[in-house]
């Protein structure tokens, strides 16, 4: 094809390097920014806010206590809302457990940080040879089209790291901002729309030489980050990340450390029709002195956070739509360690799921006495997330390919908790 | 030589080649035996799956590549010349050879090889935490002066396992070794055994100290064995520095006797717990069964200078480090990840590895030489392209990779910033080492999230996501590399008076280190003419696009 620079319109140019990409899909589109308004935004499908533990939150203190024994620890029960008992320190959320269940049967083999943190996001166990997708990554390509005119990528990770999209690709990896919301090089300083039109035009031919060389899909997930980033720089949507524009009683409410904003920032996520938004709270890696780490700082941000959400979500007619999952990679041992502490421990723990499809209010398992061994039927990650998938209308009968076509079934092929289902 | 090596290699061509290699195609070796032994067996591994290798890859390319994994950044254009005009059959030697034993490149490798090795041994997040005993400016200066003297892999790994000192420089008795440790000896250095058999001797034990790993050998017992040579290992407060800051935590790594939890010197044992509860004796003992004196005097036995001395001696040691570097350098080690080698995760190539390991061990554990003999297999030269031939090699779909073609992957963040301070020549009038480090770490940290756990985990962003390509696309580092300003790189070339032609392909060669094609040098006409002849305008389009192409951001 002969190029003729000199007397070539606008135009042409543009139909050149479509013609020289062709290779790339999509488009890299500019303008394409649906200026959706929150009205419209009402039709939204389903969202999941997952509450996630960093560390291994020691379960028997906060949702399944022990008084009374030699492993039970200081803490006393306290009557909530729904029918079952939590922790003294957790006041607040007992005022709104009736729209809460815990899984006190929780047994999990993973008590390794990393090992349990990808089996407690994917419902696998980790393997060499194959990176399976995790809650979001499944969550949001399901509810995707359920999300049309979503422009925020569907799965956001708030102040966090989360666990990957794997074989699915990077269009489902978590898009990850701090807590306030802050999403860093947004904007673009001092070069305006035209000028970014005429660089993608060029992008695109670049990338269309190399990636038509046949590269592998990493090269191709390319062009699709580039396209969805666009979308974000341009998009209205974007408004939703402005997390510290709510009013103080509401900040005050939630709660003025990062975790209390985050999970500002996940209701606000998902009225704006975002799917999956998992929140971080870090620190509860307790091997020392972990009853005042608990009582003084983890769960009084937690209780407050947790209730308020419940609570904001209920009054904006959000919950019956919204699946909320709290859980950590495993929990903490039964016994009392020297230093005051709890060690790794995943044979016997707790986890809480809420909200759109989840029946609240009650306890699903029990554990012994003295919370070292799960005396109910054991519950599985694969068994949760199987769940979640239920009580969002996910069918379990969905079945993934991945890169090497293996077929992979949804939640690895768990039972769903029959008591949760509503 | 290969047949395969004279085809002519030019964009766009696919090059189908037929299975059966016969022992008539012996690949250049450059009369490096270890060079010849990697060829032969990776090239008996294309012949058991009956799939050829892709053709090599074009020199500035492979140069490009080379820069990358030795030196950490892109090769600049004047140096990408310099290669070119050498037109002997050893230019690629000569490359590898200048790269790392060229004085010019000494203070570069050293600069890498740290920053590689500290991300190993105290992770991204490492020291940058105010509550953290680590000094990270203390084990960058001890990684600094390894690699700048090349010291042998054993002798650092003995240092590394022995250290005693002070962690911060500039404290009396000194010594960064020690920051290896630093933070890792809480609950009785649970994670000082982990990551000593993970890191040095390629085994992944962190699961066993509660129980028996589900399919690896490790036991529990063997994991509290090892653990009791960390036993007299104790970190303590240290004198501050003259003229330390307030962020500095000097502490002091120090070996104390250990009276044993059965308060007998003599025989100074440890307790662990089984998970039905009871409690079970452990002393030193190493993976191999190999035992030292049980007394808790440091005088007498000195618990970790004996670990180093197995350490050194076990064959694990010479085989985790070649799958490291394997793996760094080919974008897959033999076995994923690279550091939990055993019988429950097969090597692909077993022989190649005890082979290498044999010949790092023959050859005085010099990483140099390990290098060398890595970049310059036939291997480490194809071409990214994936052909008919080897499109089963496919490791991102769970397949044993077996190197038929070069394996794409995403510059670390470490890398893009050196390969852009190089690409606007902005690395000639840099300031000091440590200014630069500093400045270079807090970019870092915008992409690294902390999982809060006691072992440090951490995860990045710069993944080749949407945080990703919003720093590219509008970040200060990209905007600042672009910018047409006074004395910006730009500015000054377009100053220069080149023509619009010289400047495109100095761009071209500074990013992907190739020429534009036809097409691409014409659509950069054409920007020159939407920019009414303003060349400084042109070229920041153009160079914007370069650096957010893949092509950039992967080293392919």
């Amino acid at each position: 094809m002969s190029f003729a620079p000199q007397g070539m319109t606008r135009r042409h140019f543009m139909s050149h390097m479509a013609g020289a990409s062709a290779m790339i899909a999509p488009s890299l589109m500019m303008g394409s920014a649906i200026q959706a308004n929150a009205q419209e935004l009402k039709k939204r499908g389903k969202s999941c806010i997952m509450l996630w533990m960093g560390g291994g939150p020691s379960t028997m203190d906060i949702w399944d206590l022990k008084p009374g024994t030699n492993t039970g620890g200081p803490f006393r029960p306290i009557s909530t809302k729904g029918d079952l008992q939590i922790s003294e320190h957790m006041p607040m959320t007992a005022k709104v457990m009736d729209n809460l269940s815990v899984v006190r049967s929780m047994s999990t083999r993973e008590a390794d940080h990393g090992r349990g943190r990808y089996y407690m996001h994917t419902g696998y166990v980790p393997n060499p040879n194959i990176e399976h997708p995790s809650y979001g990554s499944v969550i949001a390509h399901e509810l995707a089209s359920d999300h049309n005119e979503l422009e925020i990528p569907p799965f956001v990770s708030v102040g966090g790291g989360s666990v990957g999209p794997g074989f699915l690709g990077m269009s489902w990896a978590p898009f990850t901002v701090s807590s306030s919301g802050q999403v860093r090089n947004l904007g673009m300083k001092g070069w305006g729309n035209e000028t970014l039109q005429s660089r993608l035009e060029m992008l695109r031919l670049i990338e269309g030489g190399f990636v038509n060389q046949n590269r592998g899909p990493a090269a191709m997930d390319h062009a699709k980050i580039l396209d969805k980033t666009v979308k974000l720089m341009t998009s209205d949507q974007m408004k939703a990340f402005k997390v510290n524009e709510e009013p103080e009683e509401m900040k005050e409410l939630y709660g003025q450390d990062g975790f209390g904003r985050g999970c500002l920032l996940a209701r606000r996520l998902v009225e704006a029709g975002v799917p999956f938004i998992e929140v971080d709270l870090g620190g509860w890696d307790n091997h020392q002195n972990i009853f005042n780490t608990l009582a003084d700082n983890k769960l009084p941000v937690l209780d407050r956070a947790m209730s308020a959400l419940v609570t904001d979500l209920k009054q904006r007619g959000l919950l019956e739509s919204t699946t909320i999952v709290w859980m950590g990679e495993f929990s903490r041992t039964p016994r009392i360690n020297g230093n005051t502490g709890r060690d790794h421990w995943a044979r016997s723990w707790s986890t809480v799921v809420g909200g759109g499809g989840i029946n609240g209010g009650i306890a699903v398992g029990e554990t012994s006495s003295d919370g070292t061994r799960v005396e109910t039927e054991p519950y599985s990650s694969e068994d949760l997330m199987a769940t979640v998938c239920r009580a969002m209308g996910i069918s379990l009968d969905t079945t993934f390919t991945s890169k090497s076509g293996r077929p992979m079934k949804i939640a690895n092929g768990g039972k769903v908790i029959k008591e949760l289902i509503a | 030589m290969s047949r395969w090596q004279f085809l002519p290699v030019t964009f766009g061509v696919v090059l189908a080649m037929t299975a059966g290699l016969s022992a008539a195609d012996k690949a250049e070796d450059y009369g490096i035996p270890q060079v010849a032994t990697i060829n032969e067996k990776i090239r008996l591994g294309w012949e058991d799956y009956g799939i050829s290798p892709s053709p090599e890859e074009i020199d500035t390319v492979w140069a490009r590549r080379l820069f990358l994994d030795v030196l950490g950044r892109v090769p600049s254009v004047e140096e990408l010349n310099e290669f070119q005009r050498d037109r002997g059959k050893d230019k690629k030697k000569n490359l590898v050879d200048k790269l790392l034993f060229d004085e010019k490149y000494a203070e570069e490798y050293a600069r890498n090889w740290t920053t590689i090795w500290t991300n190993v041994l105290i992770g991204r997040n490492g020291g940058t935490d105010n509550n953290s005993q680590i000094s990270r400016p203390g084990m960058q200066k001890y990684l600094r002066d390894s690699f700048a003297r090349n010291k042998p892999y054993d002798q650092m790994v003995k240092e590394l396992v022995t250290a005693t000192g002070a962690n911060t420089p500039g404290m009396p008795n000194f010594n960064g070794a020690v920051n290896f440790y630093m933070d890792k000896l809480a609950e009785d250095g649970v994670q000082a055994t982990a990551k000593t058999a993970q890191i040095f001797l390629g085994m992944q034990v962190q699961c066993t100290q509660c129980h028996n790993h589900p399919f690896n050998e490790w036991k529990q017992e063997k994991f509290w064995n090892m653990n009791a040579f960390f036993r007299q290992t104790r970190a303590q407060r240290g004198q501050m520095p003259v003229g330390g800051d307030d962020n500095m935590r000097a502490m002091t790594l120090n070996n104390v006797d250990f009276m044993g939890e059965g308060r007998n010197i003599n025989n100074a044992e440890i307790y662990y717990e089984l998970r039905n509860g009871l409690l079970k004796v452990a002393y030193p003992e190493f993976l191999d069964g190999q035992k030292i004196p049980t007394s808790g005097r440091v005088s007498e036995v000195n618990r970790r200078d004996e670990l180093a001395k197995f350490i050194v001696d076990s064959e694990n040691l010479p085989e985790a480090i070649a799958n490291r570097y394997w793996g760094h350098f080919l974008g897959y080690g033999f076995t994923k990840p690279v550091d939990d080698m055993g019988p429950h995760n097969r090597p692909t190539h077993p022989e190649l590895v005890s082979y290498l390991g044999e010949e790092v061990r023959n050859n005085s554990f010099n990483l140099k030489d390990l290098i060398r003999w890595i970049t310059l297999s036939e291997a480490y030269g194809l071409s990214s392209r994936i052909t008919k031939a080897n499109a089963l090699d496919d490791p991102t779909v769970g397949e044993p990779p077996k190197f038929s073609h070069f394996y794409l992957r995403q510059m670390q963040a470490e890398q893009l910033y050196e390969s852009l301070l190089v690409a606007t020549e902005a690395h000639k009038t840099r300031g000091n080492y440590e200014a630069q480090e500093k400045k270079k770490s807090e970019w870092m940290r915008q992409f690294v999230t902390a999982f809060g756990t006691d072992e440090g985990d951490e995860a990045t962003t710069f993944n080749g996501t949407i945080p990703q390509a919003l720093m590219m696309f509008n970040g200060d580092l990209v905007m600042d590399a672009v910018s047409t300003k006074q004395g910006s790189f730009i500015h000054r070339m377009a100053a220069e008076g080149r023509d619009g032609k010289e400047a495109i392909n100095h761009l071209y060669m500074a990013t992907v280190a190739r020429r534009p094609t036809r097409n691409e040098l014409q659509a950069a006409n054409y920007l020159i003419g939407v920019h009414k002849g303003d060349m400084a305008k042109a070229m920041q389009d153009v160079f914007w696009a370069l650096l957010n192409s893949n092509e950039f951001i992967l080293n392919h």
